[in-house]
């Protein structure tokens, strides 16, 4: 059985809250509201609750980034210091360790931001070709809302989406 | 009587943000290529006392022994504090959810990331050998050289590294869904670079719940990151025995002024750009109004810094650091030191006044005057302490020469070409974030008819589908 993509695009928020609210009260059997993917041209939490609980974990990687960067901003630093400032002193390595908290507190913040910089592109879904189904309304004022269903729920979908006044229906056939 | 003005018409159709911003993008004022060309010129002046001070020696910037540093140093500060407002300010801004930051902040981060690109030349002009400029960086040298990482200008290296990369990345996250609008809307060389920087933002529900996670965490990264920058710089002078120098009060004196001079600096670059795109309906008077009230704050506090710094040296009873102070009021550079706090604590007084905060022109006069006042702080941190240190031999004066004058100067028209390039490129004001904001003051004014953001409310049936896939 082939699918569809759906994109229905909406003139404002709140016909597309109601929208999805409907598919979560299973209005479409057969489409849940984990199938739903909301687009829209500004961060809107209060709609985005309507679709439930759907995780964040970037800060994962802030944090395992910040860890990173204290132990390795000290192992390096130590390392060199250990190293390369023993003849000047005498014999004796020396790692100031005043010196290495002010260096190693800046090291950890690099390593954080950067590593919340590089999971935010895979974990907000970046760097892939645009959906072929994308709008650029969606950039400018229509909130959009995707969905993937098997051929046979596309008409009742449809049929709820123009229940809220919506504004245009685009779809894509999958193989 | 005045009236409780909004910060923005919050009627504004979202149609008209994005064709305002991207029509800015195309079609300047004729004064914007003016100040291009002004700046070229500048640069052009910096580029010619360079070329006289790598030919000639350091000689030719009246650099000597103690005057090793000067002016160069001074700029430096100077630059790195303008660079402490845009981010600094966005962040906390942000974190405290001051919605009136969203038409401004853009230009505001572009600043200091451009202020932190100029900074950085002065280290390196102040080495003359500029080939040399990489035995800076801690790697593994065939003459088993590395840097002193218990100097401060080590610190300064690394602190200064990591607020670049931060801040443009911060400014880089932010503009994305901005980005995606451009990509949307241009043709030609624009809509490839938009294509790529916009990283294929579409705007799903899941890219907005990673949005704003991101920009919240760089937001709190940022602010401490933004202090200890400056904090590690004054330290450049404060872990010395110098007198003038060493100071308890020197890292929020140097955060202070930072902030300071950043916030008079987001004045001018306002009322520029305001007048250069037309962005009256963006930039707005109460919005300025907002900015020149909390540069009053600042400068208050920075005087208060300034104040207790004298009296802790006068009841100090140091006998070098009181001659210092005693030196700067009333020896040689005296009209430096008076002009710094006119500029820096009487000047900003005018803006207590709403007629002076509503008047562009005047605006933009106080907020070059003010940045005047903490360039010549910046000054008067590093050159009297070099001309009566210690010892009878290291006593002098030093004015610099046309040499180091040409090459700050400069340095305005580097940073200016940086910025003019940046906003006719990238969209200066947040599209994505006024429309937020109109939205969201409409919705808690409790508009019935908020929800709807197009005019296009018509319902449509026909379904226009892509076949395969």
């Amino acid at each position: 059985m082939s699918k569809r993509r759906i994109l229905a695009l909406f003139g404002d928020f709140a016909e597309a809250h109601n929208a999805i609210a409907d598919i979560r009260r299973n209005e479409v059997p057969g489409v849940t509201v984990d199938d739903v993917t909301m687009k829209s041209p500004i961060e809107h939490p209060e709609v985005e609750e309507v679709l439930g609980d759907r995780p964040v974990h970037v800060q994962k990687f802030t944090f395992f980034g910040a860890i990173f960067g204290v132990v390795f901003g000290f192992l390096f630093l130590a390392s060199a210091q250990a190293t390369f400032l023993v003849q000047p002193q005498g014999g004796k390595a020396v790692i100031p360790l005043p010196s290495n908290f002010v260096l190693v507190y800046e090291m950890l913040i690099f390593f954080a931001v950067w590593m919340t910089f590089i999971s935010f592109l895979f974990l907000a879904g970046l760097l892939k070709k645009r959906s072929r189904l994308y709008s650029e309304n969606v950039s400018l004022d229509q909130v959009g809302i995707l969905v993937e269903v098997d051929e046979q729920l596309a008409e009742p979908l449809k049929g709820l989406y123009k229940r809220h006044k919506v504004l245009e229906i685009r779809e894509e056939v999958m193989q | 009587m005045i009236v409780n003005e909004k910060d923005i018409n919050e009627q504004i159709k979202w149609a008209k943000i994005n064709t305002d911003v991207l029509r800015s993008m195309d079609n300047p004022r004729k004064s914007y290529w003016v100040a291009v060309a002004v700046c070229l010129a500048m640069v052009g002046c910096a580029a010619l006392a360079e070329y006289i001070q790598y030919t000639t020696g350091m000689g030719a910037a009246n650099l000597n022994n103690p005057h090793m540093w000067d002016m160069y140093i001074a700029t430096f500060v100077f630059w790195i504090g303008m660079s402490h407002s845009g981010t600094l300010l966005s962040a906390i801004l942000h974190l405290l959810h001051a919605d009136w930051r969203k038409p401004i902040y853009r230009f505001a981060e572009a600043m200091t990331t451009f202020s932190l690109m100029t900074a950085g030349l002065f280290p390196i002009i102040h080495l003359c050998r500029v080939w040399n400029m990489y035995w800076v960086l801690p790697y593994v040298s065939d003459r088993g050289i590395w840097p002193n990482f218990r100097s401060p200008l080590v610190w300064d290296a690394f602190a200064i590294s990591t607020y670049l990369s931060a801040s443009m990345l911060f400014l880089f996250i932010g503009m994305i869904p901005d980005l995606a609008i451009c990509r949307d809307n241009t043709t030609g060389w624009r809509k490839k670079l938009y294509t790529v920087l916009s990283l294929g933002w579409e705007g799903s529900d899941r890219q907005w719940r990673n949005f704003r996670k991101v920009y919240l965490l760089m937001a709190c990264f940022l602010i401490p990151l933004a202090v200890s920058v400056h904090s590690i710089v004054s330290a450049d002078f404060a872990m010395s025995i110098m007198p003038g120098w060493h100071v308890t009060t020197f890292p929020p004196y140097f955060v202070a002024g930072a902030l300071y001079s950043g916030c008079a600096a987001i004045i001018t670059l306002f009322i520029m750009l305001r007048y250069f795109f037309r962005f009256d309906e963006y930039m707005t008077l109460p919005i300025m109004e907002k900015v020149a009230k909390l540069t009053f704050a600042i400068a208050m506090v920075w005087t208060y810094l300034n104040l207790i710094e004298f009296a802790s040296v006068w009841y100090g009873h140091d006998m070098y650091n009181k001659e210092l102070l005693i030196a700067k009021a009333s020896g040689p550079y005296a009209w430096v030191f008076w002009t710094m706090i006119v500029c820096g604590s009487v000047v900003p007084f005018a803006l207590a006044f709403r007629s002076v905060r509503r008047h562009m022109p005047t605006m933009f006069v106080v907020s070059i005057l003010l940045n005047l006042g903490m360039f010549f702080e910046r000054w008067m941190i590093v050159a009297p302490t070099l001309s009566l240190s210690y010892e009878p031999w290291q006593w002098d004066v030093m004015w610099g020469s046309i040499v180091e004058w040409g090459m700050v100067f400069g340095s305005f028209g580097w940073f200016g070409l940086l910025f003019l390039v940046f906003v006719k490129v990238f969209p200066s004001v947040s599209m994505y974030e006024v429309k937020e904001m109109v939205y969201h003051r409409r919705k808690s004014a409790g508009e019935r008819d908020v929800l709807r953001m197009t005019d296009r409310a018509k319902s449509v049936n026909q379904t226009p589908s892509v076949e395969g896939a």
